[in-house]
């Protein structure tokens, strides 16, 4: 049990080291991760689980709009600007870089290029979903086993 | 009866003569009634006759004589013997009173005579009087003429009015033919006819200064008679038959403004101008001694005048020269406006033109560089990158010195690590060195704080320049870095004499001393040693690689830090020691154990747990509404949150202190500020306001600050920035990050 429990601190730490590396993470969900403590122990995934629901609706949004014509690229520039927002606010790094590039390419009313990055976004939010929910199942696992989960200095 | 009468009988016959007697004594006697008649008529008619008694006995004596001629008429015929006595009676009587007058009149003759020599002395007398009334109406005519002369002369400062003035006056007061002035020329051998009363246009006449008759009118401060036929007196061709008038000259002592010694004057004038008055001919007057009197008295006032004038001349040629100068200034004054305005602009430009295509450079070089190079190539590539790096640094310390000098630059202050620092600057020289095979000590007085606040990057600027330049002109032996703090009475050096050491009780100065063993400098061309762009003339000194400008800032940056900076050397070739003493802010107890602070808030004396503080903070965003309520639960706040302005007004109340906005999102947040300033009226009851954006740019800064919001701060807020950043509320009730 011991050795299992080792391990899955070393997958675990190795997980957050990768996902820092490639840029899904970024320091602000380290700070996130400090926020979890025992008033609120799993405000990390509460925090997360809404910006899954949020990435959902905005990115069906954002299809919907790109699919109808004329575009409105306002409205489509509207989320988009939500979406950074939130994305900024959890940390997720390189979706909040698409959504910046996303942003000029509205501006410019460029529909290629908005439906190129639309896609972009798409891969990246699944990419980060399936990350995160590793890592949740990883903490879940440690926290059951009866240790307590570090945050990555 | 007939008596014997003793009179006279006539001799018989003479009849004719007898009546022409008789006719004679008749006329007699009425001439001497008469007489007393008319004597006494006139006297009572005059007021004053003083011998009234001798008056009186005039006229008996005359009466009596009278009567006996009278009475002698009835002496011619036989008469009475009662004529006989009346006869004899009257002439006794009138015997008596003709000896009693003619013994009175011996005294009173001489008297009567006397009055009349009395009378002609007092006549003359009159006249003498009456002459010299004459004479002193004459002379306050006179001095009437010399006040009024004066007075025109005095109240004009104008050289040539003074001149004519007096030659003008003066012919009249004293009814001159000529008069005339004559002034030294320029080369003070000549006298120069300048002035004259009656010829409009002087020809110009000079004459030798050093005849002996002007040498004598010079000589004294009186009128001098002299002769008519001299030079100076024959200024019109001899009116024919008549005899030149008198003519007199007195001197006029002319102020030299070179030698205006105000209790010297007028003895020791120089020079003087002569003044020549010439009576008018064939008149036989002669001048009298009231007149040269007067003329001396005129010629004193011309002078006194004169140095008026030839002050006010002085005083207005100095201030017209003051008024150029002053011109002179003014435009020179714009003209180093418009150069210092034009080098700004021209520093301001060129800064921002230089500065990118050296950026580019440096950025390419530095990429070169990570690629794959052949061993010249690599060492080419060093090359540029050390020269372009070189050129930075000259352009970024040409700006700064600039800067300094305007006097815009400012320190910054930050509590940062003291120790480090100068760690920090000896790994940056220790290869130089180690190159040179230089030994490089470093130390570190024990009681030297930790921590300090101050401006790090330019103190180090500073240290490192110095201990570099050490090393640079070392060429053996070692370079020894000492810092320690500076005790108070060490301040009492020669080479800063205007030092005053102003501490309080968190503030320090730092003394550092950086010896060398190098080629050291010689003494005289210590002082130029922190001027800008100067470089020592002698060939073994420093002026290998430097640009002047190090040394110059350095001085500068000490100099903010309310410092100074100074360099001793024995001489050539032994080595020298730069020092530099700095003050330094203490850092509070507490923040010795934390790490510095990366964002510019200072210090931190609020509390770390914000138990129940209440806050409220708005953003549609529902993650970063859950993520930034997170931060502030974790921080012990109590927080409530709205999604829209709507709400956010609603739940508003005065216990929340502080209300976040984050205006990032569509919300018109600047439109809700106003709103809820209008809701608290009291400013104490109305929470604080704070904004959170994302956007980095000045404009966001600017409509905060103007809708009126207490602060502005950046996102993403970590745990730390948002304690911080309450604290920092808290305390000084605004807080505008740098953007």
């Amino acid at each position: 049990m011991t050795m299992d429990v080792l391990q899955l601190q070393r997958q675990l730490r190795e997980l957050q080291a990768s996902m820092h590396q490639e840029g899904f993470i970024d320091d602000q969900f380290t700070q996130l991760q400090r926020l979890q403590d025992d008033s609120s122990p799993d405000f990390v995934k509460e925090v997360v689980t809404m910006y899954f629901d949020d990435s959902e609706k905005l990115i069906d949004n954002m299809k919907k709009i790109l699919t109808q014509a004329p575009v409105d690229f306002k409205q489509v520039d509207a989320y988009v600007h939500q979406y950074k927002g939130s994305s900024a606010s959890i940390g997720a790094a390189r979706i909040k870089n698409i959504c910046m590039k996303f942003r000029n390419c509205c501006e410019n009313q460029d529909h290629e290029g908005c439906w190129r990055l639309l896609q972009q976004l798409q891969n990246e939010y699944s990419a980060l979903k399936g990350h995160l929910m590793y890592l949740f199942r990883l903490e879940q696992e440690l926290r059951s086993a009866g240790v307590k989960i570090p945050s990555l200095e | 009866m007939i008596m014997d009468c003793n009179c006279i009988e006539p001799p018989p016959g003479d009849e004719l003569l007898t009546k022409y007697q008789y006719i004679s004594d008749f006329f007699i006697a009425l001439a001497y009634f008469s007489i007393p008649l008319e004597l006494i008529y006139f006297v009572k008619k005059s007021a004053v006759f003083p011998y009234r008694w001798v008056l009186v006995q005039f006229g008996a004596f005359i009466v009596l004589c009278g009567a006996t001629h009278l009475i002698n008429l009835w002496t011619f015929t036989v008469h009475s013997k009662t004529v006989a006595v009346v006869m004899t009676t009257a002439k006794v009587l009138t015997a008596v009173v003709s000896c009693a007058t003619a013994l009175l009149l011996v005294h009173i003759i001489p008297d009567l005579l006397s009055v009349k020599t009395r009378e002609l002395f007092l006549k003359n007398k009159a006249a003498e009087l009456d002459r010299e009334m004459g004479l002193i109406r004459t002379q306050e005519e006179t001095g009437r003429h010399v006040r009024m002369l004066t007075h025109e002369i005095r109240s004009t400062l104008d050289r040539h009015t003074i001149l004519k003035t007096t030659l003008v006056e003066l012919g009249r007061t004293l009814a001159l033919e000529e008069c005339a002035l004559w002034m030294p020329t320029r080369t003070g051998l000549e006298l120069q006819l300048s002035y004259t009363l009656r010829q409009q246009n002087p020809v110009g006449y000079t004459v030798p200064i050093h005849l002996p008759v002007i040498n004598q009118v010079f000589s004294t401060n009186r009128a001098v008679k002299i002769s008519p036929n001299c030079p100076v007196a024959r200024l019109r061709p001899q009116a024919g038959k008549y005899m030149p008038g008198e003519v007199v000259a007195v001197r006029v002592p002319l102020l030299n403004l070179s030698n205006f010694q105000i209790y010297d004057w007028p003895g020791v004038s120089s020079s003087y101008a002569l003044m020549v008055l010439m009576l008018p001919s064939g008149s036989a007057r002669q001048w009298h001694l009231y007149e040269l009197e007067l003329v001396e008295v005129v010629a004193d006032q011309v002078a006194v005048a004169l140095s008026h004038a030839a002050i006010l001349e002085e005083s207005m040629r100095a201030r017209d020269q003051l008024l150029e100068q002053n011109g002179a200034l003014d435009r020179a004054r714009r003209e180093a406006e418009t150069a210092i305005h034009a080098r700004n602009d021209f520093l301001s430009v060129m800064n921002h033109e230089m500065r990118t295509p050296m950026h580019a450079v440096i950025a390419l070089s530095s990429l070169l560089q990570e690629t794959e190079l052949t061993p010249e190539q690599r060492l080419m590539v060093e090359t540029i990158l050390k020269s372009s790096n070189l050129l930075v640094t000259l352009i970024n310390d040409v700006l700064d010195l600039s800067r300094l000098e305007d006097g815009s630059l400012q320190l910054d202050a930050a509590t940062f690590n003291l120790h480090s620092v100068f760690k920090e600057v000896v790994n940056l020289i220790k290869p130089v060195a180690s190159v040179k095979k230089l030994s490089l000590t470093l130390h570190l007085a024990p009681d030297l704080p930790v921590y300090a606040i101050g401006d790090e990057k330019r103190l180090m600027q500073t240290i490192l320049n110095v201990v570099g330049n050490a090393v640079k002109f070392s060429k053996e032996g070692g370079v020894s870095i000492i810092a320690f703090v500076a005790k108070v009475e060490s301040f009492r050096d020669a080479r800063i004499p205007d030092f005053i050491p102003v501490l309080n009780d968190n503030q320090f100065y730092l003394r550092v001393q950086v010896k060398d063993s190098g080629s050291g400098i010689n003494p005289q061309d210590i002082p130029t040693l922190f001027t800008k762009f100067a470089q020592t003339q002698s060939p073994t000194a420093r002026n290998s690689g430097g640009n002047g400008l190090g040394l110059a800032i350095c001085k500068r940056f000490v100099n903010l830090m309310e410092g100074h900076i100074w360099i001793d050397s024995e001489g050539i070739g032994k080595g020298c020691t730069a020092t530099f003493i700095v003050k330094l802010g203490l850092p509070d107890r507490s923040n010795e154990s934390k790490a510095p602070f990366v964002h510019k808030i200072l210090g931190n004396h609020g509390p770390t747990n914000f138990a129940g503080l209440k806050v409220l903070f708005l953003d549609d965003n529902g993650v970063s509404r859950t993520v930034t309520k997170g931060v502030l639960v974790h921080l012990g706040c109590d927080v409530t949150t709205a999604s829209s302005s709507e709400e956010c007004l609603r739940v508003v109340s005065h216990e929340h202190k502080v209300i976040f906005m984050d205006v990032c999102s569509g919300i018109e947040g600047y439109d809700l500020v106003e709103r809820i300033h209008q809701k608290f009226t009291k400013r104490q009851d109305r929470p604080l306001i704070v904004a959170l954006t994302g956007n980095t740019n000045k404009v966001t800064k600017e409509t905060c600050v103007r809708v009126g919001m207490d602060g502005l701060i950046l996102k993403p807020v970590s745990v730390d920035k948002m304690r911080g950043v309450l604290s920092e509320l808290l305390e000084h009730r605004v807080l505008f990050e740098t953007i």
